[in-house]
């Protein structure tokens, strides 16, 4: 029993880090129909970034705040202008194509120019364990569970009560009509990407202490949060967070109790299942078919 | 097509034939790998360019068509025998990812088929007592057509040139048909075309299921041109290289995976001396491209004609 509550604390953990990627993906799709398929190299930069940073000497707190801020500009600002805006006429598969070529071309350029290995990467957290009624449970894990939470239900609290957030809601639900009701929907569309990069960052540094900073590592994450993102339901902010945790329960379980060999599948017969009877998400409303 | 197109054509396939004479064994197996990905390549242009489906999963239907041939002619059946079976077998398999595509769309139904190409990954990799896991299934035999034999590397050349000219001629024939009509209907406005008595239930799942059959045909060429599998060929990488080669060629135009292959598999070769920054460059290109031309290098043509 306890080792059974140990995989779902630990779990839901890595549950939570998959849910931040998966709303900055969710946020995308829903303000501007952008399927990101290099969400996973947003979550890798900002974590190479950082070892860049931590490298010339700068405590981790600079290194990261250097690296949120290169990752709002780049994958926030310089995406947005460079990739998204000239496509986005196009439909939906040029984008996913060119997002595509986007995470090949990242990926080997982190490869080619800084490393092909693995590297350690500093925790925020200690990893110290504490004994709580014979269950033993990580700092790390408690830590990154409040971090990542805080940051969901704060994120949620921004797009329900302020102005601006309700805004950008109502971007999402229908554009033409929130330019009709004065608002600025250009300016909208970017608060998200810059939203997206943020929690891309955030996901990298808690996140790369246990997966390491690898050029590849993004593959993982991508795949978990798209996952996360469709299992909870695309159009719900909180489908997010219960799909990224409900991903990282069942892998730990499955890893632990049936197979390790298959805990990559578990994510996706999951997804499989989801799409079968529910298609629009555990959480999600289902949308009408326009002619 | 006009004369001039029509004569160019011929011209190029006859050099294309003659290439051989003037190659050494690699340049040769290059281009027998380039008829490999044309046979796929043509059968995901069906699903994706014709019939507007989505599909990240290619490379798990080549896989399943290499494994079937390779695990059949370790137990002795013969290549003709196990040609067809790799095609039905990944017709049936096609059908049956074509379910989820009749309830999502887009974005669902990329993440549909990449699942699937994941899941059968794993399985090439992990059942090592049918697929021989990591290590792989090694000394295939090529067959021999008619008593001649495709030991020779230009003899099996030819052979699989051969071949992607009939699949080639066989998805003129679909396309030109009644059914390739109700594809571009089903691409073009599914629920229209549904209004029009267009059965699109039945159409989606045959635009995954030939797709299918076409790259479970591939998988056995594959097979019996490296005479050696293992999973690798048929990662998730592999699929999003086949995707790229119809959309940088062209979706829905029918050379477009004929151009989009001979890039795909060429551009690396001459780029060998960038080395690690050679997928730098080819991931980037792709964006320009998408960026300039989202219809591919086919659409170059129309473009000049419009301006």
């Amino acid at each position: 029993m306890g080792d059974f509550l140990q995989l779902v604390i630990s779990g839901t953990a890595v549950g939570a880090i998959y849910a931040l990627a998966a709303l900055g993906f969710t946020l995308l799709w829903q303000a501007s129909g952008t399927i990101n398929f290099a969400q996973g190299e947003f979550v890798m930069l900002p974590a190479f970034i950082t070892l860049l940073g931590l490298s010339f000497g700068a405590p981790l707190w600079l290194a990261f705040a250097i690296a949120c801020i290169a990752s709002m500009l780049v994958l926030g600002v310089g995406f947005k202008k460079a990739v998204v805006d000239p496509l986005i006429r196009h439909g939906v598969i040029p984008l996913v194509i060119a997002t595509l070529g986007l995470s090949i071309g990242v990926k080997n350029l982190v490869r080619a120019s800084y490393s092909a290995e693995a590297h350690p990467f500093p925790n925020v957290f200690p990893d110290t364990l504490v004994s709580v009624l014979g269950v033993r449970i990580s700092f790390y894990d408690i830590g990154t569970l409040v971090l990542a939470g805080a940051i969901v239900f704060g994120l949620q609290a921004f797009l329900n009560r302020t102005i601006t957030g309700r805004a950008m809601q109502a971007v999402a639900q229908n554009t033409e009509s929130a330019t009709v009701l004065g608002i600025d929907v250009k300016r909208m569309i970017l608060y998200v990407f810059l939203i997206n990069a943020l929690l891309a960052a955030v996901a990298a540094l808690l996140v790369t202490p246990t997966y390491l900073a690898k050029f590849d590592m993004g593959d993982t994450i991508g795949l978990k949060a798209f996952y996360a993102a469709i299992i909870g339901g695309f159009n719900q902010t909180r489908g997010a967070l219960l799909g990224g945790v409900l991903v990282g329960i069942l892998e730990n379980l499955t890893g632990a109790y049936l197979s390790p060999a298959y805990k990559e599948g578990v994510a996706l017969m999951l997804f499989l299942v989801v799409i079968l009877f529910k298609p629009e998400g555990l959480l999600g409303k289902a949308e009408e078919r326009k002619v | 097509m006009k004369r001039s197109q029509r004569i160019a054509l011929a011209v190029l396939m006859v050099l294309l034939a003659a290439a051989p004479l003037g190659l050494k064994n690699y340049g040769i197996y290059l281009l027998t790998l380039w008829c490999v990905y044309v046979m796929a390549g043509m059968g995901l242009n069906l699903t994706v360019g014709y019939a507007g489906q989505m599909s990240i999963g290619h490379a798990a239907f080549l896989g399943i068509g290499a494994y079937t041939a390779a695990i059949l002619m370790k137990l002795g059946l013969s290549f003709w025998l196990v040609l067809p079976m790799a095609a039905v077998l990944c017709f049936l398999v096609g059908l049956v990812i074509g379910f989820p595509a009749l309830r999502v769309q887009h974005h669902y139904l990329a993440f549909a088929t990449l699942g699937f190409n994941v899941l059968t990954y794993l399985f090439f990799r992990n059942e090592e007592w049918l697929t021989g896991g990591t290590f792989g299934i090694s000394g295939i035999q090529r067959p021999a057509f008619f008593g001649l034999s495709l030991e020779r590397s230009a003899a099996f050349f030819w052979f699989a040139y051969g071949s992607t000219i009939l699949l080639a001629l066989l998805l003129w024939w679909v396309i030109r048909s009644p059914w390739g009509r109700a594809f571009a209907a089903l691409r073009d406005n599914p629920i229209r075309a549904e209004s029009l008595g267009v059965n699109i239930t039945a159409y989606t799942l045959l635009a995954f299921a030939i797709g299918a059959a076409f790259a479970g045909i591939a998988g056995a060429y594959f097979a019996v041109l490296v005479q050696f599998i293992e999973p690798a060929p048929f990662h998730l990488t592999a699929s999003l290289m086949m995707l790229l080669m119809v959309i940088v060629g062209g979706s829905g135009k029918f050379f477009g995976p004929m151009l989009g292959a001979a890039i795909v598999i060429l551009l690396p070769e001459w780029l060998r001396f960038l080395k690690d920054w050679y997928l730098v460059i080819f991931g980037l290109a792709v964006v320009a491209l998408m960026i300039w031309l989202p219809g591919g290098l086919l659409s170059i043509p129309d473009r000049w004609k419009k301006a």
